[in-house]
């Protein structure tokens, strides 16, 4: 085509929209909802790396930290010497959870205790109210708290807090930590203390887990790398190990990373509902242009000019659309950066990113006209005889087109692409584009039965406007067939992240009267357990479960190889590092708990734990167990990890002597449970003698008697530690709810581009309501017989969505709760019944609204306007 | 200028077979003024839409001005549209969301001409409208509407015009002044122009009548003009 052909083109295009860009802007809010959501997470995402290059080294505060679970050995306290003694500056941390306690009213709080040398953190600054509390840190025995421990003890700056036999003053609250999040303190809120006066508080003892970590600024850049690379194999035999900035820096990056991929396939959502608003407003849009289009053909139009003029058209939106979009991207970005704030251990600018607002022009664009081509390549075969004869048989344009074929596989291909553009990893893509691919499948489905039906329900009996508005649905030019689906899909996200909240709060919900504990105390030493028994006694307070905890590490693995050695091997090279290297925190008993069941081999019974026989030994080859071989009963899932089964033999060191076992079984355990749970449990006699402590479970029902046995524990065993039910359920509703507003947050574009879909929809058949308005008018139906029908053709689409997308939201919820979450599964229905009933509501007032105007004047206004 | 060669044409519509025009033959010389008539259903519009290539026939040809349309593609048979025929239809068939003006340009834009705008005004102030060159079909009469038609049919220069029931739409008065307009542009302009119509009174303008019925031409004769 010619310059000037071109121009005359797209100047025609530009008359041709003429009277339709009212309808048209609603397309706009399609496109522009759907760039919004994805530039505003992309802007958020740019700005969010950017935050992280900048501040890598703040992310720890140093520029490399060692780590251990135990006290430094002497390989590692040689380099940190060495190091010392080469310029680079060391400031070590001790920290580790106990119950901080207002010595004025006895209030208790679990608190993460963070015992700093002078100098932390190196990089960074850690921000306080007062500003100055930091700086007073290390001049006396002092204290600096998160601002909930504050509430939560009801003490001030000035006040004083003990922790164990120490007590600090109190100087302020911590504000912002460099490399905290700040949800991190929801479960255990932080308290900064001077590490000089740890050994005062006598609460690192035996049995505690406490982690020892040295922070370290190095003389010179890169020789972070250098540490890592020549001491990671020496460190790990003292369990210590060493991480850089960088890794913390990569490590951030990739879980943000997929927590980006995540919120961005969310959002893409919208885009895909904008799209399918778009393609069904255009199908709508171009038949009534088929007149128009036929003259065109017999003034010697080509297929291509006309082609031409309408692609202009979707171009035009798309561009318009997604320039919107952006506009409003970058104002959702603002909103977005705020609810994420406090996950993230950096602070994010909430600045316009440009190239987020490229893409998501180029986005917009690609939307409009993939979704809008489908329908557009109709035109191409709208036949010049239309304009001769109005009512052509619609064949012409609608008869087999292989360019159909092409723009179909157009249309997917390129959506898949998108998908996978957000998602960044094709198994995400597939998992999530083929998920919402099926949902909207199954929600057209719906849509189409319920049509199917609607066509063959006997509906005499029904009064007239209920009759109307029910015909309305399944008449030729109905939309419910986009409608459905596209407010279905924003019901079912908002449905899913309900239902998915609400049962991730199950497990730790108090039965109302019932008998589950609601305390949890532990480090109770051994020669402190009957006190802490007499201590629940003296209250009246039931001792539900007493559990001895033995601290140990795997020394070596042993795999049976029944005639298989290749399965050995490769169970050896599956065996995660992790599992190896952990410390196992395990227990002895003779008998199951609630929370778990055998799923593989035998369970001991009593009588047979002695080394060398029980039940274990009969399990397997008899020979084979050596007389010193005890049972063991590895939790599943790490068994996994370890590359262990039934009749494998661990040998475990415990704090320096090792007990030899085999495993006997295999347990499936809820973890979710407000229990103690164990990886290993090993039979009563295995670990008779290995130094333990215990961990105590009781139920005191109330608050204030369980406030009165916290300050009561607290004050007469300084190092017991208590978790209480409450606060952990406070801390986890907390998080919930910031997740699930960040989704919710995210979802409602999807809502949104339903609801413009649902008014695309009603502005498609606007000409078919003006006939029928003449028509109803003319017989003689009054104003409120007109609005009932419109009614009840909106409640009744708008419900249909309500329930599928609910529907679609239990399965998927109940699925994640079981597979992923764990955790057992239940609706709940009132929540359900106020989202669907709104749903179908606010359809019902916006599709009768928007059609209303169609109605509301004469029959003779109504026959003009045709 | 236009030859109509054993023209047959069959739609099948729900399994049936239609017969609509059956073995039409004739032809028609540059600058003549044919009218087609006959009752409604004999075909009329049937054989207009072959003539113009707007389908094409089952069995026959066309030739138009020395092009036969049966080897011509869909898109080749728009290209000689645009040169060389226009078109005036029962419902005039404006674009509703342009002018008046502009529903005059489209033709010659449509060809990327470059002065569309000043040859369009032309031919509206040739019809009488040039003062309503900015309104829009929904804002003018059916007489007006029409005329703007004529105008857009002529604003290329075509070497045949066709007309399908030009006046039907129209009031008899209104229907007469525009028969009388096309009359007029034929002679002045020198243009080819075939008419179908079922008014007598419009027929009779024409020098020459094909009669259809059933499908099938049954009389050839000279009109009153």
């Amino acid at each position: 085509m010619s310059s000037r052909g071109l121009a005359a083109v797209a100047a025609l295009a530009w008359r041709e929209s003429r009277f339709a860009r009212r309808h048209l802007a609603l397309l706009l809010g399609a496109v522009g909802l759907g760039v919004g959501a994805l530039v505003a997470v992309a802007g958020f995402r740019a700005q969010l790396a950017r935050a992280i290059e900048d501040g890598a080294r703040t992310l720890l505060g140093a520029d490399a930290t060692i780590s251990s679970r135990e006290p430094f050995g002497p390989r590692t306290s040689a380099l940190l010497d060495s190091l010392r003694a080469s310029g680079a500056e060391v400031a070590r941390t001790t920290s580790f959870a106990s119950m901080a306690l207002a010595p004025a009213d006895g209030r208790t709080r679990l608190a993460r205790v963070r015992a700093v040398e002078p100098g932390f953190p190196f990089y960074g600054l850690v921000e306080t109210d007062p500003p100055d509390a930091w700086a007073s840190l290390q001049q006396g025995r002092n204290a600096v708290l998160d601002p909930g421990l504050l509430t939560a003890l009801g003490v001030q700056p000035g006040d004083s807090v003990a922790l164990g036999q120490a007590r600090f003053v109190v100087r302020g609250s911590l504000v912002k930590v460099p490399g905290d999040a700040e949800i991190a303190s929801a479960f255990a809120p932080r308290i900064y203390v001077p590490a000089r006066y740890l050994d005062e508080t006598g609460l690192v003892g035996f049995g505690s887990r406490v982690e020892y970590e040295a922070a370290l600024r190095l003389p010179s850049r890169g020789s972070a790398e250098a540490l890592e690379r020549t001491h990671t194999r020496n460190l790990r035999v003292e369990h210590a190990s060493v991480r850089t900035a960088e890794e913390a820096q990569s490590q951030l990056t990739e879980s943000l990373g997929r927590l980006g991929s995540y919120m961005a396939l969310v959002g893409s959502l919208a885009l895909v509902l904008g799209g399918i608003g778009v393609g069904s407003a255009t199908a709508a849009y171009v038949s009534r242009k088929w007149e128009s289009i036929a003259t065109l053909r017999c003034l010697g139009a080509t297929s291509g000019q006309v082609l031409a003029v309408y692609v202009l058209q979707a171009a035009a939106l798309g561009a318009a659309g997604a320039g919107l979009g952006v506009a409003l991207g970058f104002a959702a970005q603002r909103v977005l950066t705020r609810l994420v704030a406090s996950f993230l251990p950096v602070d994010v600018s909430p600045g316009l990113d440009l190239s987020a607002a490229a893409a998501g022009l180029a986005i917009g664009l690609w939307a409009a006209l993939a979704f809008a081509l489908l329908p557009i390549l109709g035109v191409r075969r709208v036949s010049p005889l239309r304009a001769l004869r109005r009512r052509l048989e619609p064949s012409a344009a609608e008869g087999k087109d292989p360019w159909r074929w092409a723009g179909w596989a157009a249309v997917a291909v390129s959506t898949a692409l998108f998908f996978l553009l957000e998602a960044g990893s094709l198994k995400l893509a597939a998992i999530f584009g083929g998920g919402a691919v099926a949902a909207l499948g199954l929600l057209a489905l719906l849509a189409w039965g319920a049509r199917r039906t609607l066509a063959g329900l006997p509906r005499n009996r029904l009064p007239f406007p209920i009759r109307q508005g029910l015909a309305s649905l399944h008449r030729p030019g109905s939309q419910i067939r986009v409608v459905v689906p596209a407010l279905g899909l924003g019901v079912f996200l908002l449905a899913t992240v309900l239902l998915v909240r609400h049962n991730l709060l199950i497990p730790i919900r108090p039965a109302a009267g019932g008998s589950r504990a609601d305390l949890v105390v532990w480090d109770v030493q051994d020669d402190q357990a009957e006190g802490v028994g007499a201590v629940l006694a003296a209250r009246g307070l039931p001792l539900l479960q007493k559990a001895p905890i033995v601290p140990m590490r795997i020394g070596s693995i042993e795999r049976a190889t029944p005639g298989d050695e290749a399965s050995s091997s490769a169970r050896r090279g599956r065996a995660s590092g992790w599992a190896v290297r952990r410390e196992y925190r395990s227990t002895f008993r003779d008998s199951l708990v609630g929370s778990e069941r055998v799923v593989e081999g035998r369970w001991w019974s009593p009588a047979g734990t002695a080394p060398g026989g029980g039940e274990a030994a009969a399990n397997t080859e008899e020979g084979a167990a050596g007389a010193d071989t005890y049972p063991v009963s590895m939790e599943q899932d790490v068994a996994g990890e370890l590359g262990v089964r039934v009749g494998d033999r661990i040998t475990w060191d415990v704090q320096g002597v090792p007990v030899e076992t085999r495993v006997a079984s295999l347990r499936s355990v809820e973890w979710a449970r407000f229990e103690p749970n164990f990886f290993a449990v090993f039979p009563p006699g295995a670990l008779a003698g290995a130094p333990r402590s215990w961990v105590v479970l009781t139920r005191a029902a109330n608050p204030r008697a369980s406030a009165a046995l916290q300050s009561a524990l607290v004050r007469r065993f300084p190092n017991v530690s208590v978790l209480d039910l409450t606060v952990i359920q406070q801390a986890l509703d907390e998080v919930l709810d910031r997740v699930a507003t960040i989704i919710r947050f995210l979802a409602a574009f999807s809502l949104g581009a339903g609801f413009v879909v649902l008014l695309g929809a009603v502005s498609a058949s606007r000409l078919e309501r003006l006939r029928e308005a003449v028509l109803l008018k003319t017989l003689g139906a009054t104003r409120g017989q007109v609005a009932t029908a419109l009614v009840v053709e909106y409640l009744t689409q708008g419900t249909l969505a309500a329930l599928a997308g609910i529907a679609l939201g239990v399965a998927a919820a109940w699925g994640l709760s079981r597979w992923l979450f764990e955790v057992p599964f239940e609706a709940p229905l009132p929540a359900l019944v106020a989202l669907g009933g709104l749903t179908a509501l606010l359809a019902a007032a916006i599709g009768a609204g928007a059609g209303w105007s169609a109605y509301r004047g004469t029959p003779m206004e109504a026959l003009r306007e045709e | 200028m236009l030859i109509a060669q054993s023209l047959e044409k069959r739609y099948s519509t729900g399994g049936r077979e239609l017969v609509v025009l059956r073995d039409v033959s004739f032809e028609v010389a540059a600058g003549e003024f044919v009218a087609v008539v006959g009752p409604s259903g004999s075909g009329k519009t049937t054989l207009l839409g072959l003539l113009a290539g707007l389908d094409l026939p089952t069995r026959g040809r066309v030739v138009l001005d020395g092009v036969s349309l049966r080897f011509l593609s869909e898109d080749d048979r728009a290209r000689l549209r645009r040169e060389k025929v226009g078109f005036v239809f029962q419902s005039f068939q404006l674009l509703p969301s342009l002018t008046a003006l502009e529903n005059v340009q489209v033709p010659l834009e449509l060809r990327g001409e470059s002065d569309a705008s000043s040859r369009a005004g032309e031919l509206l102030e040739r019809v009488g409208l040039a003062d309503r060159a900015g309104h829009f079909p929904a804002q003018l009469s059916g007489g007006e509407q029409q005329r703007v038609a004529l105008a857009r049919a002529f604003v290329h220069r075509p070497r045949i015009l066709f007309a399908d029931e030009p006046t039907g739409n129209l009031d008899s008065e209104t229907g007469d002044a525009v028969a009388e307009l096309l009359a007029e542009l034929n002679r002045e302009l020198g243009t080819t122009l075939v008419l179908v119509t079922h008014e007598d009174l419009v027929a009779r303008r024409a020098r020459r009548i094909l009669r259809l019925a059933d499908g099938r031409l049954v009389s050839d004769s000279a009109g009153a003009a």
